[in-house]
């Protein structure tokens, strides 16, 4: 286990370099931040002052050797809007968004696998039908419309919950709302799909036939081999939330890695988007390291092949 | 061997009692009868019959085939008496009389009681049929687990011994391997182990050797054999080969179309059939044949279950059909037989209660008296 690991976190080093060099250049295609951080009379002499002393006065290739220099140190750079240090920024709004993030899909999937597995105990059935309906609308909702629509109806109209801010539990409920509803809206089908076709298998048969009852087929039998493309995709679904909370972030002003991307973008504050990026790559790349080893949990078919004497 | 007459208290008292308690049975007592069985299909097209009217009965310690082509029933008459029938299939009529139980009057709860201790099931292909995500140990343990609520350590020591009994080495380790580390033949014991688990009345074993190849087949059958009489089982065998049924069984029923068309003793049946699909299986089997001579086969296929004719379902494909045939269907009646003449006249029909001294020669068929093996 520790060998493939180790193989997979090699793996990962080669598309982080991408990752960071592609950043690199976009971030600096949107202009010169000297503009932005200088007031709008300054002169030559001071745009070009701003501009050597962070460093971007160099050629390009220059400024990305420095700054890949500065990673192998853990050296980050720091924030030209607060001075602070671009990775203890990252690292600060993180947590707010993966508490949102893993809310969610825990909300999601533990949502989805009953209405799932209810739906697919008989295909065609009206429970079938019902949430076919429920979860295709959940799943074809776009967030921003709904973050919109549910401040409006439950913060303004209505008063119960606040408009944004992390003020209590009553703050995370549309934040969680708007996210879940997309990936529950998609869980539920793909759950439903492969516990029809598990349901199906003869293994379902001869498990009826050693006496085991409809609950301890579904729950025992069924669902550990319907568990996998749920897998799959919930991981992707998660991959999606850590990167596109950027939308319901902003709109709810949650102090996460989504509002510090956008921020940093609008500022030009390139060492923090930057780190902000860099940081949800390597998340990324350690949550697909996860899900591949919960394959190798749910089914030992997948598991590395482990030499036998 | 054949005095099972005398014995119809002994049987009748052990009819009333649970089904995990009776492991012992006096060999040729009946276990299972079953009587008029029907099992309907849901189709887009409306419902189609797939099984009608079938009846026959299993008796300790013998074997009783099922014989057919593909699609005639017999894995669906199979599914029907184990009670896990697809969604879209009903049990449309008929009595599963088990030890004195009808199944078939049961509620689904009710009858899982009877799943694992009564009867036991056996599928063609071991790999599908065992849950690819779970040790056999497990699954071998399940049985114990829900049946007699053993915990898991209990459960694996019952699985070793499974084990141990169809002749799976080295059981201590391989109780932890998942099915895909198996050879196709070890997994076919283990199913067949899972089925015996709990030493039921009844064993089906439906087509069990047909993914394996020769020499492990043989195997498998002596298995099998081996089990029957160790259990004083009675083993349902459903399979398309006629060596088998040959080698294996003491009865046969012959079906087609959803209906047993000829049933009785295999030795009778098989040396004096009185139902022209019989005589022609038995005709298509090559034998002495010269090198470049032409096989023999049954012309044209069985009906579709959407269009079954009125008269006799063998009609199509008959040589000897006559009008009446196509007017009125035949019923399954007693036929003598001129190879056991002496006990001939004994055998009934499609037995009420009590049960017949042997299993009954019967034939469907308006000409079942002129058919001649000549």
């Amino acid at each position: 286990m520790l060998i493939y690991l180790r193989k997979r976190i090699v793996s990962s080093a080669l598309p982080l370099v991408v990752v960071i060099v592609g950043v690199f250049a976009l971030a600096r295609m949107t202009g010169n931040p000297a503009s932005l951080y200088l007031p709008l009379n300054a002169t030559q002499q001071m745009r070009d002052d701003f501009t050597a002393r962070n460093g971007l006065d160099q050629p390009l290739l220059v400024q990305m050797a420095d700054y890949f220099g500065g990673v192998f140190r853990l050296d980050f750079g720091q924030s030209l809007r607060t001075g602070q240090d671009a990775a203890a920024m990252a690292l600060r709004a993180f947590p707010a968004t993966l508490q949102l993030a893993a809310t969610t899909m825990v909300l999601a999937v533990l949502l989805a696998l009953v209405v799932g597995c209810w739906a697919a105990l008989k295909p065609n059935g009206i429970a079938d039908r019902i949430s076919s309906f429920v979860s295709m609308a959940a799943a074809s909702i776009p967030d921003f419309w709904l973050a919109i629509v549910g401040i409006w109806v439950f913060a303004i109209t209505l008063g119960w919950l606040p408009t944004s801010g992390v003020s209590g539990a009553s703050a995370w409920v549309l934040p969680i709302a708007t996210l879940l509803l997309r990936p529950f809206g998609v869980l539920v089908q793909i759950v439903r799909g492969s516990m029809v076709s598990a349901l199906s298998e003869p293994y379902i048969k001869l498990a009826r036939s050693r006496g085991a009852g409809e609950l301890r087929v579904v729950t025992h039998h069924a669902l550990r081999n319907a568990a996998a493309p749920a897998l799959t995709v919930a991981g992707d679904l998660t991959v999606g939330l850590v990167n596109g909370a950027v939308v319901v972030e902003t709109i709810f002003g949650w102090p996460g890695i989504g509002k510090l991307m956008i921020d940093s973008i609008l500022q030009r504050d390139f060492a923090v988007l930057q780190a902000a990026v860099l940081l949800t790559a390597v998340a990324i790349f350690a949550l697909n390291i996860l899900i591949d080893m919960g394959y190798a949990l749910l089914d030992a078919r997948v598991r590395p092949v482990t030499v036998k004497a | 061997m054949k005095t099972a007459a005398e014995q119809a208290p002994v049987k009748r008292s052990r009819a009333a009692e649970a089904p995990a308690a009776s492991s012992e049975a006096k060999a040729h007592d009946v276990v299972l009868q079953v009587r008029d069985l029907a099992v309907d299909i849901r189709t887009h097209r409306g419902t189609v019959r797939a099984v009608n009217s079938v009846g026959f009965e299993a008796r300790a310690g013998e074997t009783l085939a099922l014989l057919g082509e593909s699609g005639c029933g017999k894995s669906m008459t199979a599914k029907a008496l184990a009670g896990i029938m697809d969604p879209v299939c009903d049990l449309a009529d008929g009595q599963i009389v088990l030890n004195g139980t009808d199944l078939a009057a049961l509620s689904a709860k009710e009858r899982l009681k009877f799943a694992g201790p009564g009867l036991g099931i056996v599928f063609q292909d071991a790999l599908t049929a065992l849950n690819p995500v779970y040790t056999v140990g497990t699954q071998l343990g399940e049985a114990f687990r829900i049946h007699r609520g053993l915990n898991a350590r209990q459960a694996r020591a019952e699985a070793i011994d499974l084990m141990k009994r169809v002749g799976i080495p080295e059981p201590e380790s391989r109780v932890n391997s998942y099915p895909h580390q198996f050879s196709g033949g070890m997994r076919q014991r283990i199913l067949i182990a899972m089925a015996v688990a709990l030493n039921p009345r009844l064993l089906i074993a439906d087509e069990p050797t047909t993914a394996l190849d020769v020499t492990v087949q043989a195997q498998i059958m002596q298995l099998l054999r081996t089990l029957r009489e160790e259990g004083q089982m009675a083993v349902i065998l459903i399979t398309h080969d006629l060596a088998v049924v040959a080698e294996e069984a003491d009865s046969v029923a012959v079906m087609y179309a959803g209906n047993v068309v000829e049933s009785g003793p295999v030795s009778e049946v098989f040396a004096d059939p009185r139902h022209p699909y019989t005589k022609g299986l038995l005709e298509s089997v090559p034998v002495h044949l010269e090198r470049g001579a032409q096989l023999k086969s049954i012309p044209g296929s069985p009906p579709e279950l959407h269009d079954i004719p009125a008269g006799c379902v063998y009609q199509s494909r008959c040589p000897l059909v006559q009008d009446i045939c196509r007017a009125e269907r035949p019923a399954l009646r007693p036929v003598t037989s001129p190879v056991n003449d002496a006990d001939a006249g004994t055998a009934t029909a499609n037995v009420p209660s009590g049960g017949p001294s042997r299993p009954a020669r019967t034939a469907a068929c308006h000409f079942s008296e002129e058919i001649t093996n000549a």
